[in-house]
């Protein structure tokens, strides 16, 4: 559906994008994942034909955009990081003009609209100025906005920014759907939460380059554990956490206010090792739980960097 | 063309969705319009013009000083009011009165014999005028002097020939000549035949006076009157200020609107929006294009206005080719249009924009004479207008409204306008960066 091929850009002597390649099949959602400034942007704006690369190919469905106009841009919708609505007209009037840009007139227009709005849930608001709709409203319309078309592969460049949890669980159910509907997902974040739940593959940038391009299961095996055992003890002082380091099992050890996070590959095979040994050496604990690691400890282990404090 | 007309539609609503956009572009230039053609003649050159405001302080008390400001007085552009030096001064200083005409001791009886022989009897060649004027208002000044020049000669001339004065100013002049050794003979002989004939006149008027002539009256005056006529598009049809005024403040507004475009379009092009305009298949062509249609209407809707407002309001007319007058209409909306999108190509940031092509507009707007008419601009300056589009603009509207002029006449305007759309066009196109880097 969509093949990225060694892009690289770059604006005088800054290197935005150098050597990023990966490809979305039908129907997949494929999360560009990296800081800000990473050039997740960059690499959304070159597939959507609004900046040229310096080296390197975007293909729809085999076919490159040749030209302004060319009808490969049709299977595109794009959903700016900034809002990109008229507030003075309402949000009726904001789709009838966006699916007018893509010849959409009449009936098929309407229909368009009204199937755009009812999925973002603002049917009701449809004669409303823009102006008047809260943050997370003009998110989902701008949404709406590119689905007018009915666009093969939508491009989302964090389409979140700056709305509430509430809203944003909402644009996620949208998207849900669409995913359900078939459409592939390209969908760029620095929230590892979003990417971890909508996406099927990740791509981690990180200064213009990619440096992983996995499934979430994938990603976790490039971590040293893959479970983390939370144990919450009932006499922690005292307590030397690196001598549990003898066990086979166990490879990794940390006690903080009184719980101990013991990593470990295999969960079923380690944890009743751990919980064993803290019997036998007269440790008692009150609580266990067990952790996945999330992307940003995969972010920290492939950079050494924080994903949010990352520059 | 379901984008194109979807982009200019869009243009449209927003801009009448915007009411300080319309307030600016229509009641605005409305109310400057009628201003300016209310001081520069009105309806039909009638209205009320403001007298020049002249002060005179007579510290001479004579014959001729008083006649002097009789004469002023009677003149229908100046208001004459008597004053003293000290509060003349001070008038003029704070811009209450044009001028101050200060009449000194001795002025008539030193005036009256300079008029015979050039000199006054204190030695000086001639008496002196004080003249106090508002370094401001040189054009009044002018006129001032022209008519002050008229009145002293009237004055001098009839107390010299007919009043009392005068009757003395001859005996002394005629005794100085039969005096004077080193004056040559023929002189004296003519200035004698001169004075005498003079007296002779005085005498025999006195005459005539005892016995119950007229009153006696004359002296130099100027020997021709004026008959003015304007000339306007046709004999019976008066000049309306109001048709000049408004074309210049359309012209100004409409450029001002051009000017929002251009900055509008360069903002555009750091939001959202033009990504989403990019990454729909449409072409430079349509993107430009559909801004110029959009504009170009927009200003032809200001000029509609403003010329309907000017028509029931002030009764301006297109006295000349209604073809001629859409033609140049169109072709500044065009012009307007273009360089609006030149505006927007040539400009970085919005702030700096913003403040170089405002400059542009207004010194584009005054050249033009869209604000006072070129003529009162230097020579150079005038040849220098003809690379500005205002000024053709301002030629079309001026011949197609009050000058009368035919459609030939807006050729000219109306070719040089689309020319400059033209290289507005071609600036802009190549110019305009459309990658959001």
């Amino acid at each position: 559906m969509l093949e990225v091929n060694g892009l690289t850009k770059s604006y005088g002597k800054l290197v935005a994008v150098t050597g990023v390649s990966f490809r979305a099949d039908h129907g997949e959602t494929i999360g560009l994942l990296g800081p800000n400034g990473a050039g997740k942007t960059t690499i959304v704006s070159i597939i959507a034909g609004l900046l040229s690369p310096d080296s390197g190919e975007v293909l729809i469905e085999g076919k490159q955009v040749r030209s302004d106009t060319d009808p490969v841009k049709l299977k595109i919708g794009l959903v700016p990081q900034d809002m990109a609505l008229y507030d003075q007209l309402t949000a009726r009037d904001n789709l009838t003009f966006f699916a007018a840009l893509y010849s959409l007139a009449g009936a098929k227009a309407k229909q368009a609209i009204d199937d755009a709005l009812h999925l973002v849930a603002l049917s009701d608001r449809a004669g409303d100025k823009v102006k008047t709709f809260s943050g997370g409203m003009k998110r989902r319309l701008n949404l709406a906005a590119a689905l007018l078309h009915d666009p093969q592969i939508l491009l989302l460049d964090e389409p979140t920014v700056g709305v509430d949890p509430q809203s944003r669980n909402a644009i996620f159910e949208n998207l849900e759907t669409l995913k359900k509907r078939g459409k592939t997902l390209i969908y760029t974040t620095h929230y590892m939460e979003e990417a971890e739940r909508l996406c099927d593959r990740i791509v981690i940038i990180d200064h213009g380059r990619m440096i992983a391009n996995d499934t979430l299961q994938g990603l976790h095996k490039l971590l040293p554990v893959t479970n983390v055992l939370a144990i919450e003890l009932d006499h922690a002082d005292g307590f030397n956490p690196e001598q549990m380091l003898a066990l086979a099992e166990v490879k990794s050890t940390e006690l903080e206010q009184g719980t101990l996070r013991v990593g470990v590959h295999d969960l079923s095979r380690g944890a009743p090792v751990v919980l064993r040994w803290l019997a036998e050496n007269g440790h008692s604990y009150h609580h266990v739980s067990s952790e996945q690691p999330n992307l940003e400890t995969v972010f920290l282990t492939l950079t050494g960097r924080s994903l949010r404090d990352s520059k | 063309m379901i984008p194109f007309l979807a982009l200019v539609r869009k243009d449209l609503r927003l801009f009448f969705n915007d009411r300080r956009a319309v307030v600016v572009g229509v009641l605005v230039p409305i109310v400057l319009a009628s201003f300016f053609g209310y001081l520069f003649g009105g309806q039909g050159g009638n209205a009320e013009t403001s007298k020049v405001a002249v002060l005179v302080i007579d510290q001479d008390g004579s014959d001729i000083s008083r006649s002097l400001i009789t004469q002023l007085a009677g003149e229908k552009s100046l208001d004459v009011k008597p004053s003293t030096l000290d509060a003349a001064r001070e008038a003029v200083r704070k811009g209450k009165a044009t001028a101050a005409i200060v009449i000194p001791k001795d002025f008539g009886r030193d005036a009256g014999r300079a008029l015979f022989t050039g000199a006054s009897e204190t030695g000086a060649s001639k008496p002196e005028l004080g003249l106090l004027y508002d370094p401001s208002h040189n054009v009044e000044l002018g006129m001032v002097k022209g008519i002050l020049s008229g009145a002293v000669m009237q004055a001098v001339s009839k107390e010299m020939f007919t009043g009392k004065s005068g009757r003395e100013v001859v005996d002394e002049s005629l005794a100085r000549v039969e005096n004077d050794t080193q004056l040559p003979a023929e002189d004296r002989k003519a200035l004698r035949d001169l004075l005498g004939g003079v007296r002779e006149l005085n005498e025999r008027r006195d005459r005539e006076s005892a016995s119950g002539p007229a009153e006696l009256s004359g002296g130099l005056t100027m020997p021709y009157e004026t008959r003015e006529q304007a000339i306007t598009s046709g004999e019976d049809v008066k000049y309306n200020g109001y048709a000049h005024s408004f074309g210049g403040m359309a012209v100004q507004f409409i450029l001002f609107m051009g000017l929002d475009v251009g900055i509008a379009l360069l903002m555009l092009r750091q939001s959202g929006l033009w990504q989403r305009f990019r990454a729909a298949p449409l072409s430079r062509t349509m993107l430009l294009g559909s801004r110029t249609v959009s504009a170009s209407l927009m200003a032809g809707f200001i000029l509609l206005v403003l010329f309907s407002f000017a028509r029931v309001v002030f009764g301006v007319r297109i006295l000349g080719s209604f073809a001629g007058f859409v033609g140049v209409c169109v072709a500044f909306s065009l012009m307007t249009a273009a360089f609006g999108l030149m505006v927007a190509a040539l400009g970085e940031t919005v702030e700096a924009t913003r403040g170089y092509s405002i400059m542009a507009t207004l010194i584009m707007v005054m050249l033009g004479g869209a604000w006072v008419p070129t003529f009162i601009f230097p020579k150079w300056l005038r040849r220098l207008t003809v690379i500005v589009p205002t000024r053709w603009a301002m030629d079309g509207l001026d011949g197609m409204t009050w000058r009368g002029l035919g459609f030939s006449s807006a050729l000219a305007p109306i070719a040089v306008l689309l020319l400059f759309t033209l290289l507005f066009g071609v600036v802009a196109v190549m110019r305009f960066r459309w990658r959001t880097e």
